[in-house]
């Protein structure tokens, strides 16, 4: 469970996010969405501590992170980075065992077990099948298959995802968040993942948190937080947004020549 | 469904076995092998120099030295002085001076993922380099512990330089490595400004200066062998401690730290480690390029880049190769002693080059 208890955070003396309130329960997929430079890559860093809290709390598991050590914060907090750089002359398999270093003493080398579990981690992502592949010979979804497999590895009680879907095509962006639901249900894994996609959101996310300027817009179930005059607040964009045919998710769907209409109205 | 498979997490399940060839047992060979290598390296470079002594005869001095060997000597006495006090103390130096060079050069590549780092890159170098100048340059003598002035002076250029270089480079609690790097440089070319300088107006002691900056292991005594071994033997164990952490740090910072690291405290106990290393090696042999940034990339293309064996690996190997080179440096073109310098660039560059076009085309850092 994380909790988030009005959390200013921000680089050097600059506040980047302001009284951010929300909370994330185990089970349930809670997305951050909001327009480029809303604050969802700072929110994501700021709960691993990567960025210095100004005021409010963080809570993990009930235990406030200012006084969790980063080995133990690494053994709760899995994180998927936007664009993660990797060695390229690694194995793929070597790069997924180092999501067992939070768990290994200073001293001790990976075993057997380490081993068996960076393997399952392979398997239930599918990576298993380029494991002994130098990382730089990957492609783009291969790469974040990967970073998800090593976040499994590190056996984390919360999962984070920081726009895992935004280099890939189609087919892989339901493959990674298939994966990444079902790991959330049946694992009972708490999941925060910031997306780009709207679309993707409504579809996979149980919750909706809208963040706008560094603040929070609105948060809720799909239905309440993706409707056109929200979004049109919050990315000055004329969308029409229709219940998905299947399944009743608000679909949100663009329009050609909406945003050239916009701009010859702001000059004027 | 696959998701079931991971399920199954805590309790292993035998249907997950890890392929065997994902293990690293191969490599274990490598150490132990070059190890023996390293043995034979030292017994066959006490048989060459002016005076020929056969290897048997050799292995027979070198062992009666060994507790609860007792082996009759059955050679002439000079031949102890010849093996055990001119040419082992001076082999040892050697072998030292380019196991702590090359891990230090991989310990910088690793920490900076910075293929052209080396062991001179924060200013170790220009700042020893100017400090030896000094020391030829002062007129009344000073000792201390045998040691003349040039050791002294150099390895506090060295460590003086990578001080300045450190607290320039530092922003708040974090020191980035492109400020480290461009600080390096910036403060390397003007100490050795102040060098070249030196050198116009000094008259006479020029030869001395120029063969100290390109580097040698003449009259190399024990005393220098006992100051430089313990040193390099504690850095060098502390890099090897450091080898996970490193691997780990090949990803960005960001991702280390959210997989556990600390990643300041390592960069700043590997930096101190490969400095003081780097420093103690210089101050007694001169400047020995291409040992540091060469030996890494060497076995990084044969045995690949995890740290765990890439740093005792390239201990061997820099410790192997330097050996080589001072003997083939003294033994070359004799009574005239080229500079160990000249050999290690001349003999290492190729090789390099070698090995970068046989694996051409492929990331191998």
């Amino acid at each position: 469970m994380v909790e988030l208890k009005d959390v200013s955070l921000g680089y050097d003396h600059r506040a980047i996010l302001s009284n951010i309130n929300l909370k994330a329960v185990p089970g349930e997929m809670l997305g951050l969405i909001g327009p480029n430079g809303s604050g969802k890559s700072t929110l994501i860093k700021g709960i691993t501590r990567l960025i210095s809290i100004f005021s409010g709390h963080i809570f993990v598991d009930g235990r406030d992170i200012k006084n969790i050590k980063r080995e133990e914060l690494a053994r709760l907090i899995a994180v998927v980075p936007q664009n993660p750089v990797l060695p390229e002359a690694f194995t793929a398999f070597e790069v997924v065992l180092m999501g067992r270093t939070p768990h290994l003493g200073f001293l001790r080398y990976e075993g057997e077990r380490d081993m068996t579990i960076a393997w399952q981690a392979m398997r239930a992502t599918e990576t298993q099948f380029f494991a002994e592949r130098r990382v730089g010979e990957l492609s783009g979804g291969e790469r974040q298959g990967v970073v998800i497999a090593r976040a499994l590895t590190q056996q984390p009680k919360v999962l984070l995802l920081d726009e895992p879907t935004a280099q890939l095509d189609i087919n892989h962006q339901v493959e990674i968040l298939d994966l990444v639901k079902n790991l959330c249900l049946e694992q009972n894994l708490t999941v925060i993942a910031a997306l780009h996609d709207l679309n993707l959101a409504a579809q996979y996310c149980d919750w909706l948190v809208m963040l706008d300027g560094g603040q929070i817009y609105t948060k809720g179930i799909p239905q309440e937080v993706l409707t056109v005059q929200n979004i049109k607040e919050v990315y000055g964009a004329e969308v029409c947004v229709y219940p998905h045919p299947v399944n009743k998710l608000p679909a949100t769907l663009i329009m050609a020549g909406e945003g050239k209409r916009k701009r010859t109205y702001i000059q004027r | 469904m696959n998701t079931n498979i991971y399920q199954s997490i805590n309790k292993p399940a035998i249907d997950s076995i890890v392929p065997c060839s994902l293990r690293w047992q191969g490599k274990v060979y490598a150490l132990v092998g070059l190890t023996g290598l390293l043995l034979a390296v030292i017994i066959f470079a006490t048989t060459l120099g002016s005076v020929h002594i056969s290897f048997h005869t050799c292995f027979e001095v070198l062992a009666s030295k060994l507790p609860f060997l007792h082996i009759a000597p059955s050679w002439p006495e000079t031949f102890n002085i010849i093996i055990l006090d001119i040419r082992l103390p001076r082999i040892l130096l050697a072998g030292l001076v380019g196991a702590a060079l090359a891990v230090a050069g991989a310990t910088y590549q690793g920490l900076f993922r910075n293929p052209l780092a080396d062991p001179y890159l924060l200013g170790i170098a220009s700042g020893a380099g100017l400090g030896a100048t000094v020391g030829f340059l002062i007129p009344f003598p000073l000792q201390w512990m045998n040691f003349g002035a040039i050791p002294i002076f150099a390895f506090a250029g060295g460590l003086g330089a990578v001080a300045v270089v450190y607290s320039v480079a530092r922003v708040g609690k974090t020191l980035p490595a492109t400020t480290l790097i461009l600080a390096g440089v910036a403060l390397g070319a003007f100490l050795s400004s102040i060098t070249s300088y030196l050198m116009t107006i000094c008259g006479e002691e020029l030869h001395g200066i120029v063969f100290w900056l390109m580097g040698g292991l003449s009259l190399t005594k024990w005393a220098e062998v006992w100051t430089v071994l313990p040193c390099v033997m504690v850095g060098v164990i502390i890099i090897w401690l450091h080898a996970r952490p490193l691997n780990v740090m090949q990803l960005d910072e960001e991702q280390a730290q959210q997989l556990g690291i600390n990643v300041e405290r390592v960069k700043l106990i590997l930096l101190g480690a490969a400095t003081l290393i780097t420093s103690v090696a210089v101050c007694f042999t001169g400047l020995i390029g291409f040992v540091g940034i060469l030996v890494p990339h060497a076995v990084r293309l044969i045995w690949g880049p995890d740290h765990r064996f890439l740093l005792p690996l390239s201990t061997l190997v820099g410790g192997i190769f330097l050996i080589l080179a001072d003997t083939l440096a003294h033994t070359l073109l004799p009574p005239t002693e080229i500079p160990v310098g000249v050999i290690t660039a001349f003999c290492g560059a190729p090789f390099f080059l070698y090995l970068l076009r046989r694996k051409k085309g492929l990331a191998f850092f």
